[in-house]
């Protein structure tokens, strides 16, 4: 499992996957490498499968055929593997997810105390660590429910990052936020970014992607149907629905 | 922002005092119909509360309550070992004294509040001293020792502070065994007392308490097991929940009490007390498994994603994301049916055990007052419904105040 990393730099690897929903084809022959320390904005019209293909890797979603290998191990029906992935990869949510019934702190405690096994006092440090990354060190004791859009998402950034991930996962960080909102988010994200993190984020925000992503991915009906640099992707698409899809929401 | 105040405050319409005179002229005499509902009704309250108070002072049935008092909260649990069942309210009362001056806040409340019962009884209690002299310690020195043990508790439990939660923690599960084989006894060390002399308030608390303690555990596994993705679990849970559902708890009380023996080898041995607590419990358990399915159900299916995503197995996903929020959503419910358990343990009055209310009946049965004029029934039921109340109020009190304590923060 470990030569398979070492090998290569490919810490994310996606071979012909497809999924369906009963009838509907979800995915289909999806295809995805991804490097080390890459940044990865997949856009694309909603119902196109994009937030389904980022929870297939770390199986929130089940895809039925081909092959998805996360950081050297490959994703079978097996749970230790699944766990092993979940381990490496966090999530960042569109409804933020927190728990609302756990301080802000223990919502960022709780998976390095009960999955890494470390002690309460390790995983608090690296808590107040991880929220003073993100800008709110002083509402450690405070509810989710107490915070607003913007600092529940940023606390939920801290959270995924408290289990060190080698992957964050962004599934439309931003599109239940005020507008206002939106900007806290996105600079907590791009200093993710430029800290070398691998992130493969769905999201509209262009200008983010713009800035920070490496390679963008447009996705319609279930399949990968451009991808390209963002300068490449922005300023001369190659395809007739890329070019539509962008002149809509541009 | 002192503009926005003087702002708010000349747009705030102006809200006008008003003094009693004011308000009962608003309320209550604003027309001449008001006038008169206002009128008739307050006569129909005096009528009731004249003729109630009229026959609480001339009311000639209390000597019946009195004399069976013993009856009425132990039943025939014999004279002479009385101290058992003392000593079990003596625990439970220092537990409580102890938890208050460790946790405060609702076991202070609870502490308080039994504490003032115990020694508000005691004046009462130090006059009819004649009809407990038959007691090892009497009724109102009994009653005061435990107002003493929750205070001394309390102060014990400040002084020793949060070094006792753990210990606390531990002596509250034990309690329940303990308080069984006190009232019982055991090998030989303390006299064995059959559960066929157990009775009265005794034998209604420690059958919801089981009744209680028991389902709890029992109806979330019903629950989970429901919502399983193995077959043969859920299947086997669904099976259960609607077959208890589907019928009264008097059907399943009898199961207990006569199939049982049939069918079991060696059932006709299982104590009577024990085959009414186990189906209390069963009974108790499909509906508690209902009602937290329905708390699991209002969980929003993101917060098992994100535990997953965490890297949370299942097993920790529900113990600490889900089951959580889920019991907390349904407290006002589950209190409810614990309510309906306490009640509804009257029921084993059909199988022969003489829970509070048989002790009562017995009572008003006794040829003694076949004389007093009216009988004593009323007196005597007047008696046990208001123990009834005071149980099932503490009980909706403190639901009321776990949840508010548990709301903090949230939305």
């Amino acid at each position: 499992m470990s030569e398979h990393s070492t090998s290569n730099d490919d810490i994310i690897v996606c071979e012909a996957v497809n999924k369906w929903y009963g009838e509907f084809h979800a995915l289909r022959d999806v295809s995805l490498r991804v490097k080390k320390g890459e940044v990865i904005v997949v856009f694309g019209p909603s119902g196109s499968g994009k937030s389904t293909f980022i929870r297939t890797i770390n199986r929130l979603e089940e895809h039925q055929e081909g092959k998805i290998v996360v950081d050297g191990i490959e994703m079978t029906n097996d749970i230790r593997n699944i766990d092993a992935i979940r381990r490496e990869t966090g999530m960042v949510f569109q409804q933020f997810n927190l728990f609302p019934h756990l301080t802000v702190l223990d919502n960022i405690t709780l998976a390095p105390i009960w999955v890494r096994k470390k002690t309460k006092k390790e995983s608090e440090a690296r808590g107040m660590e991880l929220l003073e990354r993100v800008g709110i060190q002083e509402q450690a004791k405070k509810f989710p429910g107490q915070l607003s859009g913007g600092q529940q998402q940023r606390v939920a950034i801290a959270r995924a990052l408290a289990m060190d991930p080698r992957i964050m996962l962004f599934d439309e960080p931003t599109s239940a936020l005020d507008p206002e909102m939106i900007k806290e988010v996105l600079d907590v994200m791009k200093n993710l970014a430029r800290s070398g993190m691998t992130m493969l984020c769905v999201t509209h925000e262009m200008a983010f992607a713009r800035e920070v992503a490496d390679r963008m991915i447009f996705m319609d009906r279930g399949q990968i149907v451009e991808e390209g640099t963002p300068a490449q992707i922005f300023s001369n698409p190659r395809q007739e629905r890329t070019k539509l899809f962008l002149s809509q929401i541009l | 922002m002192a503009t926005t105040d003087v702002t708010q405050g000349r747009n705030r319409p102006a809200r006008p005092t008003i003094d009693v005179i004011g308000w009962l002229r608003e309320n209550l005499f604003s027309s001449w119909l008001n006038v008169i509902i206002t009128l008739a009704l307050l006569f129909v309250i005096f009528q009731l509360v004249s003729s109630l108070a009229g026959w609480l002072l001339t009311a000639q049935g209390w000597p019946a309550v009195v004399a069976n008092l013993k009856l009425l909260m132990t039943w025939t649990y014999p004279a002479a070992q009385l101290w058992r069942p003392q000593l079990a309210l003596f625990l439970v009362a220092l537990l409580l004294g102890l938890s208050a001056g460790v946790w405060r806040g609702i076991a202070l409340g609870l502490a308080m509040g039994l504490g003032i019962i115990f020694t508000t009884l005691a004046i009462p209690a130090f006059f009819l001293t004649p009809v407990a002299a038959q007691v090892s310690l009497p009724a109102w020195l009994m009653l005061l020792a435990a107002a003493a043990l929750v205070a001394g508790g309390y102060f014990a439990g400040v002084a020793a502070g949060q070094r006792l939660r753990w210990p606390l923690i531990i002596a509250w599960l034990l309690l329940y065994p303990v308080v069984i084989l006190i009232i019982h006894g055991f090998g030989g060390v303390l006299p064995v007392v059959k559960t066929n002399l157990w009775g009265g308030l005794m034998l209604t608390l420690l059958l919801s308490v089981s009744g209680i303690v028991l389902s709890f555990p029992l109806g979330i596994m019903l629950a989970l097991g429901r919502r399983s993705d193995l077959p043969v679990v859920k299947w086997f849970c669904i099976a259960y929940i609607e077959l208890i559902r589907g019928v009264p708890l008097v059907t399943v009380l009898y199961m207990g009490s006569l199939l049982l023996p049939l069918f079991l080898p060696g059932g006709e041995n299982i104590d009577q007390f024990v085959r009414a607590m186990v189906a209390v419990t069963l009974f108790s358990a499909a509906y508690l498994a209902e009602n937290v399915r329905g708390g699991l159900q209002a969980i929003p299916k993101g917060q098992a994603e994100a535990a997953r995503a965490l890297g949370l197995n299942t097993l920790q996903s529900t113990l600490l994301i889900t089951l959580p929020q889920a019991l907390r959503a349904v407290i006002p419910v589950l209190v409810g049916q614990f309510i309906g358990l306490f009640k509804d343990t009257s029921l084993v009055v059909i199988v022969g055990l003489a829970d509070l209310l048989g002790a009562a009946q017995t009572v008003v049965g006794q040829p003694e007052w076949l004389g007093t004029p009216g009988g004593v029934w009323r007196e005597t039921f007047l008696f046990i419904a208001v123990i009834y109340w005071v149980f099932s109020f503490t009980m909706s009190r403190t639901s009321r105040r776990v949840e508010q304590q548990l709301n903090v923060g949230k939305h």
